[in-house]
Order: structure tokens, then C-alpha cells, then sequence
């Protein structure tokens, strides 16, 4: 199999206004006769819900929460990048381009990160339309901060809620197309499986989470904007209901997974407490722009923060990436705390943490400049962790956070089955082997807004003479019978533990394994591990209540099911990607102080892989990534 | 630390539901109240039971899925705080807590904690929104927005949707929900084209479905996680009479 890209020809910065020229366009009458489906209303799902709905196309939208305004997109804190250069600083379109792709390792296609880039632009003019209510200067002007691996400010923010704001507005443009009756709202839906009819995409099966019913539902094309699938370590800073089923059912209905492996670890969540922990609570790398990362020079040091003196602390981040200080990408600033963690200077009851300090930035600016910017953040931690940081250092630790990895996409983030679309973290595509902040809520954005209008229109002007899609073939049929079994199964098994036992089980075992440092023996060893799991859960998990109604550990066992074949892909990928890059840190290669090495000769290229079956090895296509524009360099930050 | 809760659970929207008693012993007092609801599941599970419902989801104060009535408080005994956010320190050992549902007469109970609150998105489906389709925006700096404009349409915006102020209103009214999405568009000047209209959707809407009304008891900003304040409903009401007044000529 030959992966095609589909990327435009010409020069890189002509690409995608030449892609929009010679699309494939539906006109107005048309369009009202096409279905579309929406899986999944976080930013991406909402943008492109409400953008297709403004179109005039009949869309329905789905999502598990009880509200779409409650999707993960909510809970992203510090900022979305845009390279606007209302700082003067240097910023452009093309240097922003250049972070990311240097970002992510040299793992991502130039055309789809300058892409993102370019698109950024419209993304800020568009929020502000919808009233978003971005942090402003005196002047009225819109104001900037930093993150990490950059060196110009061009992140915009609304306090420490840019995520819930921004969703806000696309939830918004999605309701008030709910209200004019283009797009058709199924809150409390979870999609179940894929209808595949004659190689095209073409349903979904969905079950009701109120009333446990299965409904069919058919369309000319199914979006997938369904988040990352991080939650798969159990402990990570996303929601508990965040899931991989949707990617996860797809890639086993012929969509390839690229680079499942490839998933950040955040430096800076609340560590890890007790064995009861649900959930690592991130604090923003906005952070880093005023608070300076130190643990003890000496080893199990016992003395309060506060009574270290400056000359016993080691800065190590200022110490060993002086250009970027503390505000070091993330990958780079996760591996340096497990570095110094693992050494035996970690602090806190559990030895698992580093400080994260604002003594200095306090002294310098004042503490109420550091509380109107970093206020709900400040709060936060109290109200968690019971310390006030004003007063004394935060504890912070490395948690798993987001999945670069994702279904493989082509240029017009269509997916290798035909009809299927993925946007979001959901697909692979622009961040290479590590995310730089605040590009999670650009990608979603531009994705839905920008990007996929113009994919889809193009995909649908061939559907036109389809027709309606019924639900009665023997397609359908056959998808949901599947998902019926399934839950009959789970609930037949009636073992003795629960379904977080084994969730927990498998996320210490790829957090231990296929976490934020992987070798050959350990990940032989989890793919081990997780098989023999797996066939624990099938015979001794426990799921309590019916099928017919509102079930939340019926929902959760089927998620879990999925993780462990996620998981064991995840352990696959990173097997056989021998290099380090990005977030893959395999320990057999690196240098000799330490820092990735990455093999271009033999690895520049994407992981795709196909699913061939239980119990089969799965297959890799291999999608060379060639760079005209920039050549991959070693990624330095010292 | 041991503690007794009384749980209200119910099968279904048309069962009648009750309060059960479980005790709970040796527990963490770092642990968070939804942990400690975990650990309770994780008990009735492996005994056979059915685990008792509720709503979360990011468990970081964000998302607003999360609530429930604890000892007669929305939110729980912490200002300021979802209940996801509150944790077993701000209890005593050997306490007994109430928990229940954010019930209200337009928050019909799914199951023990879960309630509905689709009344919300029709809220916000019939007016709280800009009317500005996907590529029709102008530059961002267009029309400037003074740092202090912007910091209280935020502070309006802030809103997670929870439901807290509906629940522990007397006459489950929806005013605050409202009010907040109201005034947040009013403040800025990309909501000023359609405020007259936006503000007599959102009400009548808001009367539609089973919320009562407002009689100032301002109960609702105490136990808003968020702080919305109840200035935003005297705005509405100013909003209101001012779009009514305009709507006539």
C-alpha cells in the first residue's frame, strides 16, 4: 500500500490558496440534499459542525457529555498561538512554521504545519468576532504572552480559560445553528462503530448513554473530531471520559494509526499523591514565562523550600538549555524532571516532583501583576494541593497529556478509508513527534473552521448524485449486531474486578514502559504484559446494571477494551522507531549528555500502521517525509 | 478518616428515589470528593451493587459536568468551588454527609446524581451568540476593547454552566445562567447589533422551560463556583426593559 498525501504542488507558501482555487465546489441547493455526521463537539467538532450547518449541509452533531460546551477543548489553559506579530518581536507566518516543525522533531510534512501557520491568522479574527474575550492591553489592544520552544510572544490568552473561551465561542456558532435547524444536537451520544458500504464511509452506530438504546445513523461523510486518546495511562490531565473508541473502532475498520506512540508528557501537572488519584491536574506552561524550575543540589534533601538557599539550588533547566530557560519545550523540560527525579533530588512526600517558583517574579513585579495573570491558576493549586504558591514554590511533576499520534490523514485531513475525516488531536498531523503550547487549540480550530470546509465541499461535490443513505443495509445491520455482542459480552463476563483495576493495571504498565523513556526489552516485555491482561479482563472484569440503561461502567469497559489494543500498538510503534525524536525517547539512543538522537537516515518518515486482525501483528506502510523548504537539523535549545 | 454519607439514588427519571446510608472507612483526607465517590463505586461494584451515578468529567473545575447538592450546599461547604475541586480535608472524621442531586423543576433526576440540563444549550441556542458565520471577520484590532471592558465581559463569560445557582435557588430560577451570557454580549461591542433581540430570545426561552422566576435572593451568587455576580441580572433586567422599550417604537 502507497500512502498519498495529496499535497499541492508549487511552492510551499502557494499550496494551500492554490489547493482552495481548484477545489471541488457543491452549490447552495445542493447542499441542503448532503448529511454530514460530527463525532465529537470539543473545538474542532463545534467549528466544523457550525461551519458545514452555515454552508446550508444537514449535519448531526454527537458527543458523550451532557453538553457540548463540556468537551476537553474546555479545560486547555494558557493560550492559542497565532503569528499575528502584534509584538513587533520578529514574528511571521514562515517563523512560526519553523518553531513548530523544529518543535515536533522534524516528524511533520512542511505543508501541513505552514499550513497551520498561515491559517492562524483568521483564527484570531474570528474568535474576537464571535466575543471571545482575549486578555486586552490599556490601549485596547490585544495583548501577548510566550511558550515554551519560542522566542517571540505570540500566544494569545483570556486569563488561564483561553480554552473554555474559545470552545465557548464555537459552541456558541454551533447552537445558533442548532436553533436555525441545520445541524441536528445528540448530547449523551457515544459512537460505537463505523459503517463502511462499498469501500465509503457512510454511517455510524451510536448508543443512547441515557437510555442505553443503539440507533443507526447514516450520512455522506462521518467526521471524527474526537480528541487524543492520552487518558490511556489512567493518570494524565484529561477528563475521565476522554477516549480512543472512535479512532480506535475506525483504524480497525481500515483507517491507519500514525505514530501511536508518539504522546507528550506535560512537566508541569500536580504530582502524583495516593493510589486513590483519578486525575493530574495540569498547571499551565504559562507559567514558565515568570516561575523558574529548581530542585535540591542534595540528594533527599529534607529542609523546606523556602529555607534552601539560592546557592543549594539547582536550576536545571536554566542550567542546561540556557537559551530557552525555563520555558524549554515540553518533552525536553519532562525528560530533564525525570532526569533529576530518577537521580534522587525530587521533592515532595513521594520524591516524585521538582518546584516550580515564583519567589523572583514576585519580588520583581510585584504580587498582584503575578495574580492577574496567573490568578485562577494560583487558586487552583490551593484549592488542590491545600499550599498557597504565593507563598511558597509550586510541586510540579511530568503527566501524560497529548496524543501527537492519531488516525493518518492526507493533506485534506481525510483518513486512508474513503468519507472518513479526522480533525483535531484525533488525527496525527501537524505536530510531529512533540507539541509546542498553545498549538493544540490552533490546530482544532483551523481544522474545523478553515481547513476542512474547504476538504469536505471538495470530497462531497462527487456525492451529489448519491441520494439519501438508508440505514437498512445489511451493512448496518452487521455493525450493529457487532456492538450489541459486545455489550452482551461485557456483561456476561461477571468476574470480580473492576473495570479501573484494569485500566489503572495498563496505565502503570505503558506509563512504566511507553512512557516518557522506552527500550527494546521493556517494550517486549509490556506487549507481553498487556496481552496477558487483556485476556484477564475478557474472563474476570465486572460490569454492574443493564444494557437497556444509563450504564457508566458499561460505557467505561468498552473504552478499556480498546485501550489494550491501543496500547499494545502504542508499544509496536515506539519497538520499532529505533531513534529518539520528540516525546519517543528510546534509551539506546541518545548522546552522551543525554539529548535525543534522532536517525533521519533510516527514520524520516511517518509510522502508519493497519490493523489485520485479534491476535495479528499489525502491518507499517511507511510515508517518507521529504523536506524542500527547511533541512531537519539536530534540535538544539541549549 | 471514616465517613457516613447518605446517598440519594434513583433508578430512573419516573422511579421514586431515597436516601441509602454507606459508611466508608480509612479514608485519605487528600483524596478528592469525587475519589472518594470512586472508592465507594469500587466497593458496591465488587459487591455486586450498582455503583451510584453522578456527573464529572475534567475534574478540574472547568467543564461545569460536575455537581451535586452536599449537606444542602450546591457545590459543597468551599466558596468559589465545583465539587470536583473540593476535597476530604474540608470534612471532619466520622462526619455524615447528605449528597444530592441538582434537582429542580427543569433539571428532571436521570439517575441517583445525574440530572438533565439540556434547558441550557436551548437557552443559548435561542440567542446567546454572535450572528457571524465561519471567514466573515474583520481583523482583530479593528475595534479596540479596553482592558477593563474586556476583563468584565470575562468575568460574565466565566460561566461553566453547572447549575449550581438553578439548584440552590428556592424557585429554580435560571436568571444567573442567563444574565451571565447576556451581559457578557451586551458588554462587547461585537454583541451590541443584536442585543435588543438576543435578550427577548433568551428570556422567553428561559420562561419556556420550567425555571421559576427571580425574586432577588441573590442565593445563587453564593454558591456559584465561578462568582458570577447578580449585577449580571440586574443588567438583564435593564437589557430587557430597555429591548422592550425599543421593540414598541
Amino acid at each position: 500500500m502507497i500512502l498519498n498525501s495529496k499535497i499541492p504542488e508549487g511552492p510551499l507558501d502557494e499550496k494551500w490558496t492554490r489547493y482552495k482555487k481548484t477545489a471541488k465546489l457543491v452549490n447552495p441547493a445542493n447542499r441542503k440534499k448532503l448529511d454530514v455526521i460530527v463525532i465529537g463537539t470539543g473545538l474542532a467538532g463545534s467549528s466544523i459542525a457550525a461551519s458545514l450547518g452555515e454552508m446550508g449541509y444537514q449535519v448531526k452533531s454527537f458527543c458523550f457529555q451532557d453538553s457540548p460546551r463540556r468537551a476537553h477543548s474546555v479545560a486547555a489553559q494558557g493560550g492559542v498561538n497565532a503569528a499575528k506579530n502584534y509584538k513587533n518581536d520578529g514574528d511571521s507566518v514562515y517563523r512560526m512554521f519553523v518553531d513548530t516543525l523544529k518543535g515536533g522533531d522534524f516528524r511533520a510534512r512542511e505543508a501541513n504545519v505552514y499550513r497551520m501557520a498561515e491559517c492562524s491568522l483568521n483564527l484570531i479574527d474570528q474568535a474576537v468576532a464571535q466575543g471571545v474575550p482575549f486578555g486586552r492591553e490599556y490601549g485596547g489592544y490585544l495583548n501577548n504572552r510566550s511558550f515554551g520552544g519560542v522566542q517571540v510572544s505570540r500566544t494569545f490568552y483570556a486569563r488561564g480559560q483561553t480554552g473554555q473561551q474559545l470552545l465557548l465561542g464555537a459552541y456558541q456558532a454551533l447552537m445558533r445553528q442548532v436553533g436555525k435547524g441545520t445541524v441536528e444536537l445528540f448530547a449523551r451520544h457515544e459512537m460505537l462503530d463505523i459503517v463502511v458500504i462499498d469501500g465509503k464511509t457512510r454511517g455510524v452506530i451510536v448508543r443512547n448513554l441515557d437510555t442505553g438504546e443503539i440507533e443507526r445513523h447514516a450520512a455522506h461523510t462521518v467526521i471524527l473530531a474526537t480528541g487524543g486518546y492520552g487518558k490511556i495511562y489512567y493518570l494524565s490531565t484529561l477528563a475521565m471520559g476522554c477516549n480512543g473508541s472512535a479512532i480506535w473502532r475506525a483504524h480497525k475498520k481500515g483507517a491507519l494509526m500514525a505514530s501511536p506512540s508518539w504522546i507528550q508528557i506535560h512537566p508541569t501537572s500536580l504530582p502524583q499523591s495516593g493510589d486513590y488519584q483519578s486525575k493530574l491536574t495540569l498547571m499551565s506552561e504559562s507559567l514558565r514565562n515568570d516561575g523558574r524550575i529548581w530542585v535540591p543540589l542534595k540528594q533527599d534533601e529534607s529542609r523546606e523550600p523556602n529555607a534552601i538557599p539560592e546557592e543549594e539550588r539547582d536550576y536545571y533547566l536554566e542550567r542546561r538549555y540556557p537559551a530557552f530557560g525555563n520555558l524549554a519545550p515540553r518533552d525536553i523540560s519532562s525528560r530533564a524532571a525525570k532526569e533529576r527525579i530518577d537521580a534522587g533530588f525530587g521533592i515532595g512526600p513521594l520524591k516524585n516532583a521538582v518546584y516550580l517558583d515564583f519567589a523572583k517574579a514576585i519580588r520583581e513585579q510585584g504580587k498582584q501583576k503575578i495574580q492577574e495573570k496567573y490568578g485562577n491558576l494560583f487558586d487552583m493549586y490551593e484549592k488542590i494541593t491545600g499550599y498557597d504558591a504565593y507563598k511558597e514554590p509550586m510541586m510540579i511533576s511530568p503527566s501524560a497529556h497529548f496524543s501527537m499520534g492519531g488516525l493518518w490523514v492526507d493533506y485534506e485531513l481525510m483518513t486512508s478509508l474513503p468519507g472518513l475525516f479526522a480533525l483535531g488531536e484525533a488525527n496525527f498531523a501537524d505536530h510531529g513527534a512533540n507539541r509546542l503550547g498553545a498549538n493544540s487549540l490552533l490546530q482544532a480550530s483551523v481544522d474545523g473552521y478553515f481547513i476542512a470546509p474547504y476538504t469536505i465541499a471538495n470530497y462531497l461535490a462527487n456525492e451529489i448524485h448519491t441520494g439519501k443513505i438508508s440505514t437498512d443495509h445489511i451493512e448496518f445491520d452487521r455493525a450493529e449486531e457487532q456492538v450489541r455482542k459486545q455489550i452482551e459480552m461485557f456483561l456476561n463476563i461477571k468476574g470480580s474486578k473492576t473495570v479501573d483495576y484494569f485500566h489503572k493495571t495498563l496505565g502503570k504498565l505503558l506509563y512504566d514502559y511507553c512512557g516518557l523513556a522506552r527500550n527494546e526489552k521493556g517494550l517486549r516485555y509490556a506487549i507481553g504484559e498487556i496481552k496477558k491482561l487483556k485476556q484477564e479482563f475478557f474472563k474476570e472484569v465486572i460490569v454492574s446494571g443493564g444494557a437497556n440503561t444509563l450504564n457508566t461502567e458499561l460505557e467505561k469497559a468498552g473504552r478499556v477494551a480498546d485501550y489494550f489494543e491501543i496500547g499494545e500498538l502504542m508499544c509496536y510503534d515506539a519497538l520499532t522507531r529505533n531513534e529518539s525524536c520528540g516525546a519517543h525517547f528510546r534509551e539506546e539512543y541518545q548522546t552522551a549528555d543525554g539529548e535525543a538522537l534522532r536517525n533521519d537516515a533510516e527514520y524520516q518518515f511517518i509510522s502508519a500502521w493497519s490493523w489485520k486482525g485479534e491476535n495479528e501483528e499489525p502491518e507499517l506502510i511507511r510515508e517518507p517525509l521529504t523536506f524542500e523548504e527547511i533541512q531537519p537539523t539536530v534540535r538544539s535549545y541549549k | 478518616m471514616d465517613l457516613h454519607l447518605k446517598i440519594w439514588r434513583q433508578k430512573d427519571r419516573n422511579a421514586a428515589g431515597k436516601l441509602e446510608t454507606y459508611t466508608l472507612t480509612d479514608l485519605n483526607p487528600h483524596m478528592s470528593f469525587l475519589e472518594m465517590l470512586d472508592t465507594l463505586n469500587e466497593q458496591l461494584i465488587t459487591h455486586g451493587e450498582e455503583p451510584v451515578e453522578f456527573d464529572h468529567d475534567c475534574r478540574e473545575g472547568i467543564c461545569g459536568q460536575c455537581g451535586m447538592m452536599i449537606n444542602g450546599i450546591a457545590h459543597g461547604p468551599l466558596k468559589h468551588t465545583t465539587t470536583c475541586q473540593l476535597h476530604l480535608r474540608s470534612f471532619k472524621d466520622k462526619d455524615t454527609i447528605t449528597i444530592e442531586p441538582f434537582r429542580s423543576a427543569a433539571f428532571q433526576v436521570k439517575k441517583d446524581l445525574k440530572v438533565d440540563r439540556s434547558a441550557f444549550d436551548r437557552i443559548i441556542s435561542s440567542g446567546g451568540f454572535v450572528s457571524i458565520n465561519t471567514g466573515q471577520a474583520p481583523d482583530a484590532t479593528v475595534i479596540p476593547i479596553s482592558h477593563e471592558l474586556a476583563e468584565s465581559a470575562f468575568d460574565s463569560a466565566a460561566c461553566i454552566g453547572c447549575g449550581a445557582c438553578v439548584a440552590t435557588c428556592k424557585n429554580g430560577s435560571a436568571a444567573l445562567f442567563t444574565a451571565a451570557k447576556i451581559t457578557h454580549m451586551a458588554l462587547l461591542p461585537q454583541g451590541k447589533e443584536e442585543r435588543n433581540q438576543r435578550v427577548l430570545s433568551m428570556v422567553k426561552q428561559m420562561d419556556k422551560e420550567s425555571f421559576g422566576h427571580c425574586s432577588n435572593t441573590e442565593a445563587c451568587e453564593v454558591e456559584c463556583p465561578q462568582g458570577i455576580s447578580v449585577l449580571n441580572i440586574a443588567r438583564m433586567n435593564f437589557e430587557y426593559n430597555k429591548a422592550l422599550f425599543f421593540n414598541k417604537k
